[in-house]
């Protein structure tokens, strides 16, 4: 539980860093944050949106400040919104940024749906866009239509066929059978997943023996578990949110489904620390969406800055994306300063150091990302990704 | 089998809720929308135990029970005994009941949102299996449904073989009556109102143990136990007991057979079949 946000919930809060306070007459460099610190997805952002704000602005102004082409550092401020994990209030709350706060960047907002939402309005405003939490198929279309639109954690298709793929080498292996259970949160997200793995499972030749969906608000999953455990499958999928990540794996060990399957894997919140701290050494082998590679130099020093800083550890996937999407703009501004087409222009044509390694943007978007890891000894590491990450794991039995 | 003793685990939980807004209703003649917001804070009392203090989470009824006995005299005290006196006659009560208390679920909601923030809680507990005819249930809810039926049976020897027990069902059944025979109508009333805010607040605590819970799912309990209340017939204990499990056996059959996207409408569809053809619920009587 956060608590030292506690009196943050309501309303603006800015956040200026110790340092700028001491900067005198310095005008701090305004960002703008929007994302859910109430509603549904509110869990989420409190993992991998907020504290990655904190300890970017915390890092930027200890160093003095943010770095601009003339050689001078000014203090970051950070302005937050909360959006109610509402699209509407996400859309105003950037336009209040651009035209009442005069927000010289936007962080953009958490959560698929509240992105896709916003981008226009960025687009309107002119500001850039490195979108980190929104994974949808449409990023070729948008980026197309955006020219300041990026996107950094994938598109569904890939992630999809991450396990899928995954899945079918371990059957022509001859260590998994074919008979499958899928089920999806109804929600925009695990229906998209859930029709894109379904479409690749049985090109693969798998043997859907159990497919459901469940409404979001769902309080028992145990007929969810009951019913796969009947159908006698190998292998069980669950493209599934935070409540019902952790509900369908408590249930599942309950009534033995994941000793009778040889793969059990669910969505998001599964590469969350809370997932571990939960269940411990009995989600050894358990499968999910995303990773990283945890024993990456690199991912281990932020790693240990994040815990210094928030108090809390980064998740084992987008944590560190959201991280790398805040050190490109820095090294964007450190180059060509505040001016919005500058900074896209810059992002598009050039390569950044960050927390993911080397990031080259291929019309507007990253095209080497995780797609599906598992849990080893107490970390989550990356299994598979679209282009061969450095430090794909094996996976283990 | 399977389907029968999951349905009845979870209709034991609704039990304990239900039977909370029941003596609510059906006794102070409340209709308490801000129950959910009750059990809520059951739930955050439990997961306060579990967490921060590493404890059982049963240890937490110590506080709970008259944690939420004293929080719903208060209510009844200063919110609602001003309507109870103002209105002239059962239905305008209950026009301004279920406004003040739809009221006060907002501002609850509100304070659990800033003291707890919005994302989603859940704990361990005893989440191991034990086995029933040949199938396997989490011990947690076995427990939850033990709590449900020394709840419920606690309370019905109580309203049954007890004379303040006798007092209660006397108001339930008429108040004006019951004053006649020497029962103070006002104090029961509160009395009974603060019972089922205590009971709501450990149905509220039972579920934190198995379920994920945040600081705005009161409300979807609220609509499960007013459907239960309805469906088994207002101020009837037994009724609301029967109608739980009633709803908690159709939502497993529904879930397991069609379709988890389904059990909502499922329950509705009852509420609906109930409200047609057995209007003052399964155990009422009719009012002619």
């Amino acid at each position: 539980m956060r608590l030292q946000w506690m009196s943050k919930t309501l309303g603006v809060i800015t956040l200026a860093g110790s340092l700028a306070l001491s900067a005198q007459a310095e005008d701090p460099i305004r960002i703008g944050a929007v994302a859910p610190k109430t509603g549904p997805l509110a869990g989420g952002a409190a993992v991998t949106y907020w504290p990655n704000v904190q300890l970017w602005s915390t890092q930027v102004n200890d160093a003095g400040g943010l770095l601009l082409p003339d050689g001078l550092r000014r203090p970051v401020e950070i302005i937050e919104y909360d959006d109610r994990t509402d699209p509407s209030e996400t859309i105003r709350a950037v336009q209040r940024l651009a035209n009442n706060d005069d927000a010289d960047l936007i962080i953009p907002p958490y959560g698929t749906g509240m992105a896709l939402a916003a981008a226009p309005i960025f687009d309107r405003l002119g500001y850039p866009m490195l979108n980190v939490t929104a994974i949808t198929d449409q990023t070729d279309a948008l980026t197309d239509r955006y020219d300041g639109v990026f996107f950094t954690l994938g598109a569904t298709t890939p992630i999809a066929q991450g396990i899928a793929k995954l899945a079918a080498d371990m059957k022509a292996d001859g260590e998994l059978g074919n008979r499958l259970a899928l089920v999806n949160v109804a929600d925009a997200f695990g229906i998209e997943l859930a029709k894109a793995a379904k479409t690749v499972f049985e090109d693969e030749g798998f043997n859907i023996v159990y497919e459901t969906s469940y409404p979001p608000t769902i309080q028992d999953v145990s007929p969810i578990i009951n019913s796969a455990m009947d159908a006698e499958p190998d292998l069980f999928v669950a493209f599934s949110y935070p409540p019902d990540t952790f509900a369908l794996t408590e249930q599942a060990q309950v009534a033995g489904l994941d000793e009778q399957v040889d793969l059990f894997y669910t969505a998001v919140a599964n590469a969350f620390p809370a997932y571990r701290n939960r269940f411990g050494d009995s989600i050894n082998g358990v499968y999910g969406v995303g990773g990283v590679n945890p024993v990456n130099p690199d991912f281990v020093a932020y790693r240990e800055a994040h815990i210094e800083v928030t108090g809390q550890e980064p998740d084992y996937w987008a944590s560190a994306v959201m991280y790398a999407s805040l050190q490109v703009m820095q090294q964007a501004v450190a180059e060509v300063g505040l001016d919005h087409d500058a900074i896209i222009d810059y992002v598009k044509n050039n390569t950044f150091d960050t927390v993911m390694g080397d990031w080259d943007f291929v019309d507007q978007q990253i095209e080497n990302y995780w797609t599906v890891g598992q849990w080893q000894g107490g970390q989550f590491y990356g299994l598979g990704s679209t282009q061969g990450m450095d430090g794909e794991a094996e996976p283990i039995d | 089998m399977q389907i029968l003793i999951t349905g009845i685990l979870l209709g034991g939980v609704y039990a304990i809720i239900a039977v909370g807004l029941s003596l609510q209703y059906g006794v102070a003649r409340i209709m308490n929308l801000a129950l959910g917001e009750m059990l809520v804070a059951g739930a955050f009392a439990a997961f306060w135990f579990a967490t921060a203090q590493a404890l059982n989470p049963y240890w937490a009824l110590l506080v709970v029970v008259p944690g939420g006995f004293i929080a719903n005299w208060l209510i009844y005290q200063f919110l609602l005994r001003p309507l109870v006196r103002r209105a002239k006659n059962r239905g305008q009560l209950e026009v301004d009941s279920i406004l003040a208390t739809f009221g006060l679920s907002f501002t609850l909601v509100g304070i659990f949102l800033w003291i707890f923030g919005g994302q989603f809680f859940n704990y361990s507990f005893l989440s191991v299996p034990v086995e029933l005819f040949d199938s396997r249930y989490g011990q947690n809810r076995v427990l939850a449904f033990a709590m449900a039926v020394l709840i419920c049976g606690a309370l019905w020897i109580w309203l049954n073989h007890t004379r303040s027990g006798l007092a209660l069902r006397a108001i339930s059944v008429d108040p004006k009556a019951a004053s006649l025979v020497a029962i103070d109508v006002e104090k029961t009333s509160a009395f009974a109102f603060a019972l089922g805010g205590a009971v709501a607040a450990t149905g509220g605590l039972v579920l934190s143990t198995f379920l994920t819970f945040d600081a705005s799912i009161g409300i979807v309990f609220t609509l499960k136990a007013l459907i239960i209340v309805i469906m088994g017939g207002v101020g009837d204990i037994r009724g609301a007991v029967v109608a739980a499990l009633v709803l908690g056996i159709t939502e497993t059959l529904v879930a397991r057979l069609i379709d988890p996207g389904l059990t909502l409408a499922a329950a509705y569809v009852l509420f609906l079949l109930i409200l047609l053809f057995r209007p003052q619920g399964l155990f009422g009587r009719s009012q002619s």
